[in-house]
């Protein structure tokens, strides 16, 4: 073999080499360990089983489940009959509204929020001042604005509509025909006549009426419990990558969603708040969010806080079926501080893209202005940002979106 | 002649590039542990803000301040973030003598973030043998945490500080 010929069969050899590398290098994201560890907290195969709620010992019956879904979508039960769970919750819409603020007999001043996966998180509303789904469910009952009646008024429907169903559940309901005992619409509420004829009944026939209504939060509750996102896109590329199946992973997500991905986990400090396989720690962050317009002060969970302490129907009342040791995220809480001042829940990510306009009051209509918002970090309106500058390109920002779509998934409810 | 030397320098331009590329092919493997410390910095800095400083002490048996305690914490299970969980903490004096009936309160925080810890933990039980229970204790996120018990007993005060890395 001559020189000539070996050089030659040298270089044609480093050239297959150099090109396999190259190959090699960019069709593997080449996840370090670390990361890998974050994408599988992240993965909703990390999602543990659903632990019962000791507060709700009717969570996981059936009949609860059915009645409860009845009565999410039955409009009897406002005070206009055109009201329902479901009108803010629109199954078709993820379980909520794409309005700025919610809409009932009257307009709310927060955005209405999802509730799929919400049986995981310890705290409801966007300031915590619930801590079931079955306490949450009770708020837009009464509210004057949601469906503006009252739990007196609710309860005369049960006994009309859903009597054997009720019965067959929790065990007999009381008669509630004397409506000089029970009259039509009473209950602790804004409006003044039915909190007049609340406050005219008797102690024992107020706690008679209340235990009803807190069986139809119960139920309702047994119903969202099973409103759960699947799979995405995302988890089946995390699923490819955890089995080393590089194949599986670029058929999945494009080159433009891993760099998003890689963003969410790293530079962007998204998981921050935005962690677990629901994609939110379910906790309280003020992130300098701007107030919205023509809107009282809103501080957040710094009212919040104290709202679920007061609340008639947390953990440690006599309404929840909780042992007080088994309320912990209560009994451990934070109740004060400047960290509460403006902080609100971070909502799951999983099929966030399509719940625009976005924030506690719809303040952002886009994504590119969440993102944009988040890159910037301005000064809070209240309290203090948790974010500081990202100082990042708008291809990262929009890399960032593209990665946020593959969080979309169908929403399974019983 | 002329084309012996040429044969050098190509051979040894060839090895070198090959040594390069097989380092570069091999780093995947290998990982940033043996990466360049210059290199190494740039990926700590591309994944956020969050690495923890260097030479933090993350033992789980540690003296107090001024030497007053000896303490040390365990945790039934491990620690994953957003999980309600409780911590036995241990406290004895600096000769090894269990201290009974100190008062003991917490708090903690991400140095980094500048935030607290997310719930507030309470001691809630002696267990004896200088034996506390804490419950309460939860973590929102992965990243480096630090945990401050501060215990008094009759006359003796100090404060004791845990670090915690957290994945997630």
């Amino acid at each position: 073999m001559s020189e000539r010929t070996k050089l030659l069969t040298g270089l044609g050899l480093l050239i297959v080499l150099v090109a396999g590398g190259l190959g090699y290098i960019f069709s593997r994201p080449a996840w370090t360990d670390a990361e890998l560890v974050t994408l599988k907290t992240l993965w909703i195969g990390s999602l543990p089983p659903l632990a019962p709620d000791p507060s709700n010992q009717y969570g996981d019956d059936p009949a609860a489940v059915e009645l409860g879904k009845k009565l999410f979508f039955d409009t009897r039960f406002s005070s206009n009959g055109e009201v329902a769970c479901s009108t803010c919750h629109d199954p078709e819409k993820g379980f909520q509204d794409g309005l700025p603020l919610a809409q009932g007999v009257g307009t709310t001043n927060r955005r209405a929020m999802p509730i799929a996966g919400t049986a995981y998180s310890p705290w409801m509303f966007w300031d915590g001042r619930k801590d079931s789904q079955w306490a949450q469910a009770l708020g837009p009952l009464e509210s004057p604005v949601e469906h503006g009646s009252s739990r007196m008024y609710y309860a005369h429907l049960i006994d009309e509509f859903y009597r054997a169903e009720y019965e067959a559940i929790f065990g007999e309901l009381p008669d509630l025909s004397d409506r000089s005992r029970f009259p039509e619409a009473a209950g602790p509420v804004e409006d003044e006549s039915a909190r007049a004829a609340w406050e005219a009944m008797s102690p024992a026939d107020r706690e008679t009426v209340t235990r009803i209504y807190v069986n139809m939060g119960k139920a309702i509750a047994a119903y969202e419990r099973q409103i759960m996102p699947t799979a995405s896109r995302f988890d089946i590329y995390v699923q490819a990558a955890l089995e080393n199946d590089t194949k599986t992973m670029n058929a999945t997500l494009s080159d433009q969603e891993v760099e998003g991905l890689r963003l969410f986990i790293g530079p962007a400090n998204c998981t921050r708040c935005h962690n677990g396989p629901l994609f939110t720690d379910n906790s309280f962050h003020n992130t300098g969010v701007p107030a919205a317009d023509d809107l009282p002060e809103d501080t957040g969970r710094t009212q919040g806080a104290q709202n679920v302490l007061a609340d008639e129907f947390n953990c440690l009342s006599k309404y929840s079926d909780a042992e007080p040791n088994e309320c912990d995220e209560l009994n451990f809480m934070v109740s004060e501080g400047e960290e509460l001042e403006r902080a609100f829940k971070a909502p799951s990510l999983r099929n966030v893209t399509s719940r625009a306009p976005f924030m506690h009051a719809g303040q952002f209509t886009t994504l590119e202005t969440v993102l944009s918002h988040y890159n910037s970090a301005p000064a809070a309106p209240a309290g203090h940002s948790e974010l500081e500058p990202l100082n990042l390109s708008e291809t990262q920002l929009n890399a960032i979106i593209a990665f946020l779509f593959t969080l979309n998934s169908d929403i399974t409810s019983p | 002649m002329q084309n012996k030397a040429l044969k050098t320098i190509l051979t040894i331009a060839l090895t070198a590039v090959i040594t390069v590329i097989v380092f570069i092919l091999l780093m995947p493997i290998l990982g940033p542990r043996f990466m360049h410390p210059l290199m190494a910095g740039r990926m700590e800095s591309m994944h956020g803000n969050s690495a923890a400083p260097s030479g933090l002490d993350y033992a789980t048996e540690r003296t107090t301040d001024n030497g007053t305690f000896k303490v040390s914490f365990s945790s039934e299970e491990p620690i994953s973030i957003n999980q309600m969980h409780t911590w036995t903490l241990h406290v004895e004096t600096a000769d090894g003598q269990p201290v009974e009936d100190a008062t003991i309160t917490v708090d903690g925080g991400m140095p980094q973030h500048g935030h607290g810890l997310p719930t507030a933990p309470q001691v809630t039980e002696y267990l004896g043998n200088g034996d506390y229970l804490v419950e309460g204790m939860k973590f929102q996120m992965g990243g480096w945490w630090e945990v401050r018990f501060n215990v008094t007993a009759g006359d003796l005060n100090n404060t004791i500080t845990f670090n915690l890395t957290l994945e997630g």
